[in-house]
C-alpha cells in the first residue's frame, strides 16, 4: 500500500513538468494553429537559463525567482521567434510554419552548445526541499511534493486567465474561430505574440522547474518532444485541463509500467495514445475540429498538366547526365546522388498524399523504415534473395499502410496527423524495444545487395532506375483519374461524394500506395547502406520528408523532389562546417521567410512576374 | 591553438568540396574519422583533442613512412546512414587510407558492415558493443576500447568478492544496456552461482523516470545494484537514489560511471562508495600515463577524459599499424593490425588476431569525494586480456 | 406509371426537435417541382435526406420504385440522381473542364484507374456539357478564378454528367445577381424540357419559382402545408399567412 501511494506520488510529480511544457504547446496550437516543433528547445533553454540564474540568486527565494525568471526570459525568446520567424509566414499554407520552427530547433541547438558547452549540467537542488518525507514508510522527496502541490495552482491560474479575463476570452474565441477575433477588432498579430509568450514561458518554467530532478543537457529538446505531443494529443489539442489529465495519466502509467513491464515503457505510452485517439478522436477534452472545405488555406493550388515536351526533354537530358555520372564522377558522387534520389522518392511518396490528398501524415517514416525493416528482416531470418526482398518491402510497407490507413481514415486534419504519428511511434518503439528480433538499437546489419549489384556503380544505376521510376510513377499517378479523384476528395468531398466517388476509399488507397512507395525507398536505402536502425522510423525521419515538401512547395507537383534534392545537397555541403546546425537552421528560416510558397512555388511566381512564364491571372 | 586553426582550414577546404585535396594526397597520409561531433559533443570533443595531441607528437617525430599523418574529421549527425555516405566519400574522394571513429555502437556496427563489404579497414575506436568484434565481427574491423563484456566482467569480479547475492540491475533499454547486463550476469554467475537477480530495470535511453526506477529497485530489496545508466539518466538516477536512500547499505557497481565525462557533471553529488570503471587521470603517477596527462593538460588546460585517452591511442595504433605495414594498402594494413603491439599511456596493448579486439584494459576503483568533486580512489588498472573469453569461446562467437 | 421520386412519411428529428415531419410527395417525370418555405422550414434537411447525407428518422424515399433509404449519397447518385449545392462545391485546383471530366470518370467507374491521363478522358463529352451550360469558352480556365454565377453553371454541368433522371437543386440561384438568376433557371428549364429530366429544387427567390416551377410545395416548420400548381399556391391562404411574417410572397427573400 505504501509503495502504491509512493508510486502514485512519483507519477504526479513527474506529471508537473510534462504538464507545464505540454500546456504551452497546447495553447500555442489552439490559438495559432502552429505545431511548434521548437517547443522542446524552449524547454531546454528554460533549464539552462534557470541553471545560470540559480548560480547567481541565493537561497530559496533565489531558487523560485530563478524558475519564474527563466520562464519570463524564455517567454521573451518565444516572442522574438514569433515576430522574426513565424509572423512573416502566417499567410503561408497550413503547417508551413512547422518548417520554420524546425529551423529554430537547429539554431537553438548550436547556440546552446556555444553558450553552455557540451558537458551536461546537473541541476541545483531546491533549497529547503532537499530531503524526503516518509509517507506510509516510503520515502518521498520533498521537492516532488512541492511540484505536486504547485501544479494545480498553475492549472488554476491558467484556467483563470483563460476563462475569467478579457485576454482569456479572446484566446478562447481565437481557439474556436479565428476569423471571429478579427471581427472583434482585436489585433490578431498581437494576440498571437502574446500567446506565444505565454506558451514559451510555460515551456521555460517547465525546464527550470525540473532542474532539481535532473539537469540540463543538449539532448533534452528532442527527448521531451514526443512525450509532450502525446500529452497534448491525448488531452485534446488546445485543452489545458486535458493536458493536465493526460500528463498525469501518462506519468502515472509510466511509473507503474516501470514497476511491472520494465522492458516496454516506451511502447506503453504510444499504445495508450493510439487507444485514446481511436476511442475519442479529439482526445479526452478536445473539441471536434471544424474542418474547412479545403484542406489548405491560402491561394488554391493551380491546375496541373503533364510536363510539356520541352520539360520532358530537359528532364530526360538531366537523367542522361545522371546516368553518365559513373563515367566522370567519383564513387562518392554516385553515393550522394543515390542518397538524394532515395530521399526524394520518400518525400515524393509523402507529397502524393499530403499535396494531392491534403492528408498530413506525421508518421510517414513508419513506411520508409518499415519497408527497410521488412527487407532486412527477411534477408536476416529467411536468407531471402535481394530481388524478392525488393518485391516484399513495398508490399509489406503497403500492407502496413492499408492497416494504419484503415484505422486513421475516419480522422481529418491535425487529428489524422497525430494518429499517424501515434502509430509510427508505436512501430518505432516496438522495433526499438523488441531487440531479440529487430536487434533493437543495434539494428540489423550486413544487408547487402546480390552479387550482380554489389558495387557502387551497378547499385547506382539500380537506384536511378527504381528511384526515378518510382518518382515518375507517383507523378504519373497524379495525372491519372486516381490522382484526380484524390484531389477532388481534398478540394470538395461534398461534390466528390455526390458524384459517386468514395472519398475515404480513394484516400485510403492513396495512403496505401504512398506507403508502398515509401517502402520501396526504404528497400533502396537498406541495401545501399547495408544496415538499418530504428532511427529510420523516428519522428525526425517523418519530419525530414515533411520539411522538404514545404520547402519545395506543397502546392506544386515538383515540390517534394526539388525540396528534397536541395536540402539533401545543402546538408551534404553544410555539415562539413563546425556550426552546421546553426547555418542550416538559418538557411531554412531564410528560405521560409523569403519563399513562403516553397522554392518551386515562389520561383514560378517570380518567373511569371518577369514574363518567363505566362501569368495565369492575366489569362482571359 | 595552432592545431585548431589547421583543422579549421581543413574543414573549410573540405566544405568547398575541393577535390584538389586529392592532389596533395601524396604529401600526407589521411585517416577518415567519422564521429557524432555535435550529437555527442561532450564525448567527441575530448576524443578529438586526444587525436590531435597524438598527431602533433607523431608528426613532430617525422610522421609515418616519412609523411605527416592527418585525420579528416566528419560529423555524421549520429545517423548510421549518413556515416556510410561519409565513409564512402572519405575513402573514394578524400583519399583516406582507412576509417576510424564513432562512439555510438549502432553507427560503429553500420560502418563495420560497410567496411567489410567494401574492403576498407575500420578501427572502431570507442563503440563498446560486443557484436563489433564477435557476433558481427569481420576481417576488416578492429576495436580499440575495452568492450562492454570486458568492463562488465571486471565489475563482476569485484561484485563476486562481496557476500552480496541479491542483485538488481538498471540499464538503458537498448543494445548497449542489454549487452552490459547480460555480460555482467554471465560473469558474475560463473564466479558465484548463488547470485540471484531480483529485478532488472530498463529505462528508455535518456528518458529515465528516475523516481519510479528507484522505487521499483527498492521494492525488490536487493543487496547490491549494478548500474549501466549514463549521462543525464545517471544524474537523475543518482540524485533520486541518494534522496530516497536507495544506495544506503548497498554495494553499487557502475559501468563507466567513473569516466570523467560522466562523473564530472555530478560534482559533489558523485555517488560515494560505488565501485566503477573509469579513468582516474588525476591520480596517475607512472611515466607513460603521466606523460600523456601532462602533455594533454599543457595543450588543452583541462584534464583528459577517457575519450581523450582513446583518441590518443587511436592515432598511436594507426601510426603503428601503418609503420608496421610499410604501406597504406588496405590488405597490408589489415595484416599489420593483426597482432599489432602498441606502446600506449596505459602500457603495451595488442590487437588480438583471433577477434581483432585490443587488450586495452580499464581502471576499476571506488568513487570518493575530493574538493567537492567525484574521483576514483583505490583503483587498479585491469588488463584487457585477463577479461576476455577463452579462444575457443571467441571462435564460436565469431561468424 | 410510377413517379420518378416518391417520398413517404419522411421525418427527421434532432434530439427532441422535429425538423421534418411526415412529409409525402412525388416528383413526376419531366416535372420542375419547387420546394419553398421560410428559413428553418426544413428544406435543407429534407434535401439532405433525399441525397443520403442525413439518415431519416422515419419514412422512405423511392427513386423509380427503388428504396433509397440508408444509401450514401454516392450510391444514390449512381442510381441516376444528380444534385447541385446551395454553396457551390467545385474542385478549385482543377480547370473547368476537368471538373466535369472528374464526374464523367466517376460515372464510367474509372476512379481507381492509374494509367490514362485524366485530362484526356471524356474531354469531348465534357465540352458538350460545358457548351450546354455556356461555359465552353472557359473550359481551360482555372476553376478557382471563375465568377460565382459561372460556378453555379459549372455545377449544373457536373450534375448532368451521368444523364440523371432526377436533379436535386438546393437553391440553385442563391448568391447570384437577378439577371443571372433568370438566365440560369431558363437554362435549367430548357435542359429539363429537352432531356425529360425531373427537377426538385428549393428556392428563396419567388420570382424564379413562379416563373419556372411546374408545381410548388410549401414546407413550414417541417410540415408540408401546400402542394399544387403555381396559381393554387399563389392563392393559398395558409401559404400567404406563413409568408406574411417573413415578407411578401411576391418579393424576393435574400436571406440564404
Amino acid at each position: 500500500m505504501g509503495l502504491f501511494v509512493a508510486q502514485l506520488l512519483t507519477g504526479l510529480a513527474n506529471a508537473a513538468t510534462l504538464f507545464l511544457v505540454a500546456a504551452g504547446l497546447s495553447l500555442i496550437f489552439g490559438v495559432t494553429r502552429i505545431v511548434n516543433f521548437a517547443h522542446g528547445s524552449l524547454y531546454m533553454l528554460g533549464a539552462y537559463i534557470g541553471y545560470n540564474l540559480m548560480q547567481v540568486l541565493p537561497g530559496a527565494f533565489g531558487f523560485w525567482s530563478s524558475v519564474l525568471l527563466a520562464g519570463v526570459i524564455v517567454g521573451l525568446i518565444g516572442v522574438i521567434i514569433e515576430v522574426c520567424v513565424l509572423r512573416p509566414v502566417y499567410r503561408a499554407p497550413e503547417l508551413f510554419q512547422l518548417v520554420a520552427t524546425f529551423g529554430v530547433i537547429l539554431v537553438i541547438q548550436d547556440l546552446a552548445l556555444i553558450i553552455w558547452g557540451a558537458e551536461d549540467v546537473l541541476g541545483p537542488r531546491a533549497p529547503g526541499l532537499k530531503g524526503v518525507v516518509r509517507i506510509l514508510g516510503e520515502p518521498v522527496p520533498m521537492y516532488d511534493l512541492a511540484m505536486i502541490a504547485i501544479t494545480p495552482f498553475v492549472l488554476f491560474a491558467l484556467w483563470y486567465l483563460i476563462s475569467r479575463t478579457r485576454i482569456g476570452v479572446l484566446v478562447r474565441a481565437a481557439t474556436q474561430d479565428r476569423e471571429m477575433v478579427g471581427a472583434l477588432g482585436v489585433n490578431q498579430a498581437w494576440l498571437f505574440t502574446g500567446v506565444f509568450f505565454l506558451g514559451a514561458a510555460l515551456a521555460g518554467l517547465g525546464g527550470a522547474a525540473q532542474l532539481p530532478k535532473g539537469g540540463a543537457d543538449l539532448l533534452m529538446d528532442f527527448n521531451i518532444l514526443a512525450a509532450i505531443f502525446v500529452v497534448v494529443v491525448i488531452g485534446g489539442m488546445g485543452s489545458l485541463p486535458g493536458a493536465y489529465v493526460a500528463a498525469v495519466l501518462i506519468s502515472v502509467l509510466n511509473v507503474f509500467g516501470v514497476a511491472y513491464i520494465p522492458q516496454s515503457t516506451l511502447v506503453l505510452m504510444y499504445v495508450v495514445m493510439a487507444i485514446v485517439l481511436l476511442v475519442k478522436p479529439y482526445g479526452l477534452f478536445g473539441r471536434e475540429e471544424v474542418a474547412g472545405e479545403h484542406g489548405q488555406v491560402g491561394e488554391p493550388e493551380r491546375p496541373i498538366k503533364p510536363a510539356s515536351l520541352r520539360v520532358r526533354l530537359i528532364v530526360g537530358a538531366g537523367l542522361v547526365l545522371l546516368a553518365c555520372v559513373p563515367l566522370f564522377g567519383s564513387n562518392f558522387t554516385q553515393v550522394l546522388i543515390s542518397d538524394i534520389i532515395i530521399f526524394c522518392l520518400f518525400a515524393a511518396s509523402l507529397h502524393f498524399i499530403l499535396g494531392l490528398g491534403g492528408l498530413v501524415s506525421f508518421g510517414h517514416a513508419a513506411f520508409f523504415g518499415g519497408g527497410a525493416y521488412v527487407a532486412a528482416l527477411i534477408v536476416t531470418y529467411a536468407d531471402t534473395p535481394m530481388e524478392v526482398a525488393f518485391l516484399l518491402a513495398p508490399l509489406g510497407a503497403g500492407l502496413g499502410a492499408v492497416i494504419i490507413g484503415w484505422l486513421c481514415m475516419s480522422r481529418t486534419g491535425v487529428y489524422f496527423a497525430m494518429l499517424t504519428l501515434a502509430f509510427a511511434q508505436l512501430i518505432w518503439s516496438l522495433v526499438f524495444q523488441w531487440g531479440e528480433v529487430t536487434g533493437g538499437d543495434d539494428g540489423l546489419v550486413d544487408i547487402w545487395p546480390s552479387e550482380w549489384l554489389n558495387d557502387t556503380t551497378p547499385y547506382f544505376y539500380f537506384t536511378l532506375v527504381l528511384g526515378v521510376g518510382g518518382i515518375l510513377l507517383l507523378r504519373h499517378a497524379a495525372h491519372s483519374p486516381f490522382g484526380y479523384a484524390l484531389r477532388a476528395s481534398r478540394d470538395s468531398s461534398r461534390q466528390a461524394e455526390a458524384t459517386g466517388i468514395n472519398t475515404k476509399r480513394v484516400q485510403w488507397a492513396a495512403f496505401s500506395f504512398a506507403g508502398a512507395m515509401a517502402g520501396l525507398a526504404g528497400a533502396l536505402f537498406v541495401f545501399s547502406k547495408g544496415s538499418i536502425f530504428p532511427s529510420e522510423l523516428e519522428i525526425a525521419r517523418s519530419f525530414d520528408a515533411l520539411i522538404v515538401i514545404f520547402l519545395g512547395g506543397v502546392k506544386t507537383l515538383a515540390g517534394a523532389v526539388v525540396g528534397g534534392a536541395s536540402l539533401e545537397y545543402a546538408k551534404d555541403l553544410i555539415t562539413r562546417f563546425e556550426y552546421w546546425r546553426l547555418t542550416l537552421g538559418l538557411l531554412i528560416i531564410f528560405v521560409v521567410v523569403v519563399a513562403p510558397e516553397g522554392i518551386v512555388g515562389t520561383a514560378r511566381k517570380a518567373a511569371e512576374r518577369v514574363g518567363l512564364l505566362p501569368d495565369p491571372s492575366k489569362q482571359s | 591553438m595552432k592545431l585548431r586553426r589547421h583543422f579549421l582550414k581543413l574543414t573549410v577546404a573540405a566544405a568547398l568540396g575541393l577535390t584538389a585535396v586529392a592532389g596533395q594526397a601524396a604529401d600526407t597520409i589521411k585517416i577518415g574519422e567519422i564521429n557524432h561531433y555535435k550529437r555527442m559533443a561532450a564525448f567527441a570533443g575530448p576524443y578529438k583533442n586526444g587525436i590531435e595531441l597524438a598527431l602533433s607528437q607523431i608528426n613532430d617525430a617525422g610522421g609515418v613512412l616519412g609523411k605527416p599523418l592527418e585525420f579528416i574529421y566528419r560529423d555524421d549527425q549520429g545517423k548510421p546512414g549518413e556515416a556510410i555516405k561519409i565513409a564512402e566519400e572519405l575513402m573514394t574522394r578524400d583519399g583516406a587510407v582507412m576509417l576510424t571513429g564513432t562512439i555510438l555502437s549502432n553507427v560503429g556496427l553500420a560502418i563495420s558492415s560497410f567496411a567489410a563489404e567494401k574492403k576498407y579497414l575500420y578501427l572502431a575506436s570507442e563503440p563498446l558493443a560486443d557484436a563489433i568484434v564477435w557476433s558481427k565481427g569481420n576481417d576488416y574491423t578492429f576495436r580499440l576500447r575495452a568492450s562492454t563484456y570486458m568492463q562488465a566482467a571486471m565489475l563482476a569480479e569485484e561484485a563476486a568478492k562481496t557476500g552480496a547475492t541479491k542483485f538488481a540491475t538498471i540499464a538503458p533499454n537498448y543494445a548497449y544496456g542489454k549487452d552490459a547486463v547480460a555480460a555482467f550476469k554471465k560473469a558474475l554467475l560463473a564466479l558465484n552461482p548463488d547470485v540471484e537477480f531480483v529485478t532488472e530495470q530498463w529505462p528508455a535511453l535518456f528518458k529515465i523516470d528516475a523516481g519510479a526506477e528507484v522505487q521499483a529497485i527498492e521494492a525488490a530489496k536487493p543487496d547490491a545494484i549494478y548500474n549501466v545508466t549514463f549521462g543525464g539518466d545517471l544524474a537523475k538516477f543518482v540524485r533520486e537514489g541518494t534522496t530516497r536512500g536507495l544506495f544506503e547499505g548497498r554495494n553499487v557497481y557502475g559501468l563507466l560511471t567513473g569516466e570523467p565525462e560522466y562523473l564530472d557533471p555530478l560534482k559533489d553529488e558523485a555517488p560515494v562508495g560505488w565501485t566503477v570503471t573509469g579513468y582516474p587521470w588525476y591520480d596517475l603517477t607512472d611515466d607513460a600515463n603521466k606523460a600523456f596527462v601532462d602533455a594533454y593538460m599543457a595543450e588543452y588546460d583541462s584534464g583528459p577524459g577517457i575519450g581523450s585517452l582513446v583518441g590518443y591511442m587511436t592515432a598511436q595504433s594507426i601510426a603503428s599499424a601503418i609503420t608496421r605495414a610499410g604501406s597504406t594498402d588496405t590488405d597490408a594494413l589489415v595484416a599489420a593490425f593483426k597482432g599489432l603491439e602498441v606502446e600506449t599511456p596505459v602500457g603495451p596493448i595488442m590487437f588480438r588476431e583471433q577477434d581483432h579486439q585490443s587488450t586495452m584494459g580499464a581502471f576499476v576503483g571506488t568513487i570518493a569525494l575530493k574538493d567537492d568533486a567525484g574521483v576514483m580512489v583505490d583503483w587498479t588498472y585491469k588488463k584487457g586480456e585477463d577479461y576476455l573469453p577463452s579462444d575457443e569461446e571467441v571462435a564460436k562467437l565469431r561468424p | 406509371m410510377t413517379a420518378v421520386l416518391q417520398v413517404e412519411n419522411l421525418s427527421k428529428s434532432f434530439g427532441g426537435v422535429v425538423a421534418v415531419s411526415n412529409v409525402n410527395f412525388a416528383v413526376e417525370k419531366g416535372e420542375l417541382l419547387a420546394l419553398i418555405g421560410p428559413n428553418g422550414a426544413g428544406k435543407s434537411t429534407c434535401f439532405n435526406m433525399l441525397m443520403g447525407q442525413l439518415k431519416p428518422s422515419a419514412g422512405k424515399v423511392f427513386f423509380q420504385g427503388e428504396d433509397l433509404s440508408g444509401l450514401p449519397s454516392r450510391a444514390i447518385w449512381r442510381k441516376g440522381v444528380g444534385r447541385t449545392f446551395q454553396i457551390t462545391a467545385t474542385y478549385a485546383s482543377m480547370t473547368v473542364a476537368e471538373n466535369v471530366q472528374m464526374a464523367l470518370i466517376s460515372h464510367n467507374k474509372r476512379v481507381f484507374s492509374v494509367f490514362p491521363y485524366a485530362h484526356k478522358l471524356y474531354r469531348e463529352r465534357a465540352m458538350e456539357l460545358l457548351s450546354l451550360v455556356g461555359l465552353a469558352d472557359q473550359a481551360d480556365r482555372h476553376c478557382a478564378i471563375l465568377a460565382y454565377g459561372d460556378l453555379k453553371r459549372l455545377e449544373l454541368a457536373i450534375a448532368l454528367c451521368h444523364e440523371p433522371s432526377l436533379l436535386l437543386m438546393d437553391e440553385p440561384t442563391a448568391g447570384m445577381a437577378p439577371s443571372e438568376r433568370e438566365r440560369l433557371m431558363a437554362l435549367t428549364a430548357s435542359i429539363v424540357a429537352d432531356k425529360g429530366i425531373s427537377v426538385l429544387f428549393t428556392e428563396h427567390d419567388m420570382d424564379t419559382v413562379f416563373a419556372h416551377a411546374h408545381r410548388i410545395m410549401v414546407l413550414n416548420r417541417g410540415e408540408l402545408i401546400a402542394n399544387g400548381t403555381v396559381d393554387e399556391i399563389r392563392n393559398n391562404a395558409q401559404v400567404q399567412e406563413v409568408y406574411l411574417g417573413g415578407g411578401n410572397l411576391y418579393e424576393s427573400n435574400e436571406a440564404g
